[in-house]
């Protein structure tokens, strides 16, 4: 076994990588939500004046990279990698964004849960000595989720209590071995988990398993009890998907379940009928990036676990009948 | 716990349809389009005496009626209310074809609203012709036409 | 008295419909082809026309009225020409909502993008 490993899943660092600066960008919707002073950026629109929505996410994650840079003094050039994922089909936005940039770029995609997949990448490099600063980013839109995975946008569909909502946003960090921000202490990686479920209005549900399975996993492999983390910010399970998961940790008796808050379900407030809450890629890294980071660095909060869940499917394999495989990834963090 | 009771579990613990509600408010949107339907068919006449004319006239204006609700962003907040009292009309049809051109016009007008613009219709249309094909093809049969 | 039997024929339509897609796990494109198909068997039955002569709107204005023109302009055509009138007939009364259909949706594309 490796030394930097604990358990059977989870990877420790013992050089502790830091997300040394971070920016997010959210669109005009999640800008009136209940988090808005959390973001450092409420777009007026969500075209950006571009021509088409796939445009205007692109730009969106390179706005949010050009800041997250520009915050921490560094030229791309000193920067050794560029992980980066989204929703799109052959992550676009992600592949396209990247082309300015001189840097090796390594694409990744887990859904919603790219970006821990990202961070957790970065922080291995950072921690095996590959690299000395690591850029991470992501970015969803709407309109880009909604045309890829559903209907068009003006088409007449009646929402249920169980569908999510695409958040328009973008967010990239930066991760070294410096001393400012806070510190990534343990990443457990999910593996995939398909209980069977094959709603795609209802991902929440299927993506439950897969956040008990990696957190229980991680709760073995560190010797943690929920009630270490201050809090335990789930991606995108949204109003349904926690409520499963809530029911699964109580049937094994786990306790301190109100530590555990959603992202998705967090991000928009009751009024603005988004279903069961927010979700795309986007959706955990600006709640990350944005609220649990200011709360990490006011101190408010010590050690936080982020658990980001991806729903893998694609519009053809709903057709085609097949269930939902879903993934989660968690990642600690300390103040 | 086992995948077969965890999907048991998601069954009991799915939030509760407002079926009632929905079923109402499916009611009073489909009702109400068909009442402005009804006025068309009602006011038509007096320049297109026809009884084929005057329904044709009135779907092509409910129609119109459709797309630039369509196109001015509504008739999907109405849909979110009223459900499938939004969805039955030729309104709705409408609807579908209006927003799937806008959404494939980025792919641009030919390969994309061209190509794409029946996308969300196309079942209705496919299945219509091929129902009516059978019906027609039996009733002429039948009556000995053919 | 017309607009109030073509509020509730149309209503109920619709509001059957909603009932099915809430109670069941059909789609709401599985309902719109039964509404369709429902609309061209009744016509094959002779039914529609009497139906729509009650009802009006409330029984032109739903999709089933689109299912329901097409049977009966194959049967118009297959009266007059024999067994080709079966295709031809296709489109003599639809063929204006599908292309008062693609006609008004390209005018708006011209000028609308899909918004939020």
């Amino acid at each position: 076994m490796g030394n930097n490993r604990v358990g059977i899943q989870t990877i420790a660092f013992s050089r502790q990588p830091r997300i040394a600066s971070s920016y997010t960008i959210v669109g005009p919707l999640e800008g009136k939500g209940p988090y808005a002073l959390e973001f450092q950026e409420i777009l007026p629109d969500d075209t950006l004046q571009q021509k088409t929505p796939e445009k205007t996410e692109r730009l969106m994650l390179e706005m949010a990279i050009e800041k997250t840079l520009q915050q921490n003094d560094t030229k791309i050039s000193d920067v050794q990698f560029y992980i980066a994922g989204d929703l799109l089909n052959q992550i676009i936005s992600s592949c396209f964004s990247a082309r300015t940039y001189p840097i090796p770029f390594l694409g990744v995609y887990g859904a919603c849960s790219t970006f821990c997949e990202a961070l957790g990448l970065g922080a291995i490099m950072l921690q095996g000595d590959f690299a000395d600063q690591v850029l991470i980013g992501t970015a969803s839109h709407y309109q880009t989720a909604e045309r890829q995975f559903r209907y068009p946008i003006e088409m007449n569909i009646q929402h249920h209590g169980t569908n999510h909502h695409t958040v328009t946003g973008a967010a990239a960090a930066l991760l070294n071995l410096g001393t400012e921000g806070p510190r990534i202490t343990h990443a457990t990686f999910g593996s995939i988990v398909d209980w069977g479920l094959k709603d795609a209005n209802d991902m929440g549900s299927a993506m439950a398993p897969a956040a008990f399975s990696t957190l229980k996993q991680h709760l073995i492999d560190t010797g943690r009890k929920i009630e270490d983390y201050d809090l335990i910010l789930t991606g995108d399970l949204g109003k349904q998907g926690s409520k499963m998961l809530k029911i699964l940790l109580s049937h094994e008796n786990y306790t301190g379940l109100e530590r555990i808050q959603d992202g998705g379900a967090s991000i928009y407030s009751d009024q603005q009928k988004t279903g069961a809450g927010g979700s795309g890629s986007a959706c955990v890294a600006v709640m990350t990036l944005g609220y649990l980071k200011n709360k990490l660095n006011s101190s408010k909060v010590k050690r936080v676990l982020i658990l980001a869940t991806g729903a893998l499917l694609s519009a053809t394999s709903s057709l085609q009948g097949d269930s939902i495989p879903c993934i989660a990834h968690g990642i600690a963090l300390e103040a | 716990m086992r995948p077969q009771e965890y999907q048991q579990l998601v069954q009991q613990n799915l939030p509760p349809r407002p079926v009632l509600k929905n079923t109402l408010w499916a009611f009073v949107v489909g009702g109400l389009i068909c009442t402005v339907g009804q006025v068309i068919l009602s006011l038509v006449p007096f320049f297109e005496p026809s009884k084929t004319g005057s329904a044709a006239i009135t779907l092509a204006a409910m129609i119109l009626i459709g797309s630039l609700l369509t196109g001015f962003g509504v008739y999907d907040e109405l849909a979110e209310v009223g459900g499938a009292g939004a969805a039955i009309p030729i309104t709705g049809f409408a609807n579908t074809v209006t927003a799937a051109a806008m959404e494939y016009r980025r792919e641009g007008y030919l390969q994309g609203m061209g190509a794409k613009m029946l996308i969300i219709a196309s079942p209705v249309i496919t299945y219509g012709i091929l129902v009516s094909f059978i019906v027609a093809l039996i009733k002429s049969l039948i009556l000995g036409v053919l | 008295m017309q607009y109030l039997i073509a509020f509730l024929v149309g209503g109920a339509i619709c509001a059957l419909a909603q009932l099915i897609l809430d109670t069941t796990k059909y789609t709401p494109t599985h309902v719109l082809v039964a509404t369709v198909s429902l609309g061209a068997v009744l016509q094959g039955l002779g039914l529609y026309e009497p139906f729509q002569e009650f009802a009006g709107a409330g029984a032109l204005v739903p999709v089933s009225g689109f299912g329901s023109s097409i049977t009966k302009g194959m049967l118009a055509e297959a009266k007059s020409f024999g067994w080709y009138g079966l295709f031809t007939g296709t489109f003599e009364i639809t063929g204006l909502g599908l292309a008062a259909s693609i006609v008004f949706s390209t005018a708006i594309t011209l000028f609308r993008k899909p918004q939020r």
